[in-house]
């Protein structure tokens, strides 16, 4: 990664015009060719610096819900608890982490009522207590990571 | 509400934008739209905030962050939304949220750090804590020791990516 891909990926996450040919104008914001920033996009998400290129849409407007939620495992059960979770294709992220209550999971599913039978879900097959802690309110996101 | 229309354009564009000089007139051919009816549902649909951000999604590994810290505080309710507000102020800060208590789980304010190594997040956190006198109420780190997992939500019904960080 030299300074034009670090050039490319925080423009990037900023945003993205739309207008009939958006990679020429933010090309030539970068001072470099069209064809050398697909090129470099291409090679990007190739090589895994990027996950994806393209629209973040809003869960809550698509009628979609998310929670944040976290298990105590005990240690000997790390693994199989961890496999059990990550099976569920509404867990969006999931962390291990340094605390007693040691995974933290997002659910992401596309209704409210979804949320619960997969909380329900998750708490039978692992045999613990999920707790459950939804977003009250928002204060600030920001999830630029400047390369 | 959305139309058939922007439904098949948001479903046509989740997995990724095309990579190529036109990729809304590329969009269109897909979907046998033209490509000014593609940029005019997109920016509407950005516009009605449905699409949050058009752009990249990095993975934190690669670009050097390794150290991600969730914070936790125990604060008066009284005092949560201002002390949230001053916390978002802080650049280093990428979210900031007010979730519920639990059972043996007294924490309400939730913040997340995604920085490049421990020492420089426990330095930004101590800078949190003098400027907003954070010291005084119960808190928590809970540093990441492995990710399993970092996607968008996947609408199996739609198709859909979606934003997912809870």
């Amino acid at each position: 990664m030299d300074d034009i891909d670090r050039n490319i990926v925080n423009t990037l996450q900023v945003g993205f015009p739309i207008c009939d040919a958006p990679y020429r104008q933010v090309a030539e914001s970068l001072g470099i060719s069209e064809s050398e920033l697909l090129a470099r996009l291409q090679a990007l998400l190739a090589n895994g610096t990027l996950t994806r290129f393209g629209p973040l849409y809003n869960a809550e407007q698509m009628g979609g819900a998310l929670t944040l939620a976290a298990v105590k495992i005990p240690a000997e059960r790390f693994e199989e608890v961890t496999e059990i979770i990550n099976a569920f294709p509404e867990v969006a992220h999931n962390y291990a982490r340094s605390h007693e209550l040691n995974m933290w999971f997002v659910l992401a599913t596309e209704t409210p009522e979804q949320q619960q039978q997969t909380i329900d879900a998750i708490a039978r097959q692992t045999g613990l207590i999920v707790y459950n802690m939804p977003k009250l309110k928002e204060y600030f996101v920001n999830l630029r990571l400047e390369a | 509400m959305l139309e058939a229309r922007d439904l098949a354009v948001l479903a046509q564009v989740s997995a990724g934008l095309p990579l190529c000089p036109r990729p809304y007139a590329q969009i269109g051919m897909e979907l046998g739209m033209d490509e000014a009816e593609i940029i005019n549902r997109v920016a509407a649909l950005k516009a009605q905030g449905l699409i949050k951000r058009l752009g990249v999604i990095v993975k934190h590994r690669p670009l050097g962050y390794r150290a991600n810290a969730m914070v936790v505080w125990d604060v008066p309710d009284e005092l949560i939304k201002e002390l949230g507000a001053t916390i978002s102020r802080f650049s280093f800060v990428n979210l900031c949220y007010q979730r519920p208590r639990q059972p043996e789980w007294p924490y309400n304010l939730y913040c997340m750090i995604h920085g490049k190594d421990r020492t420089t997040v426990l330095a930004q956190l101590e800078q949190l804590n003098d400027v907003c006198s954070l010291a005084r109420y119960g808190r928590q780190i809970l540093f990441s020791r492995r990710c399993f997992k970092q996607r968008g939500a996947v609408y199996q019904a739609q198709q859909l990516t979606v934003a997912a960080h809870g």
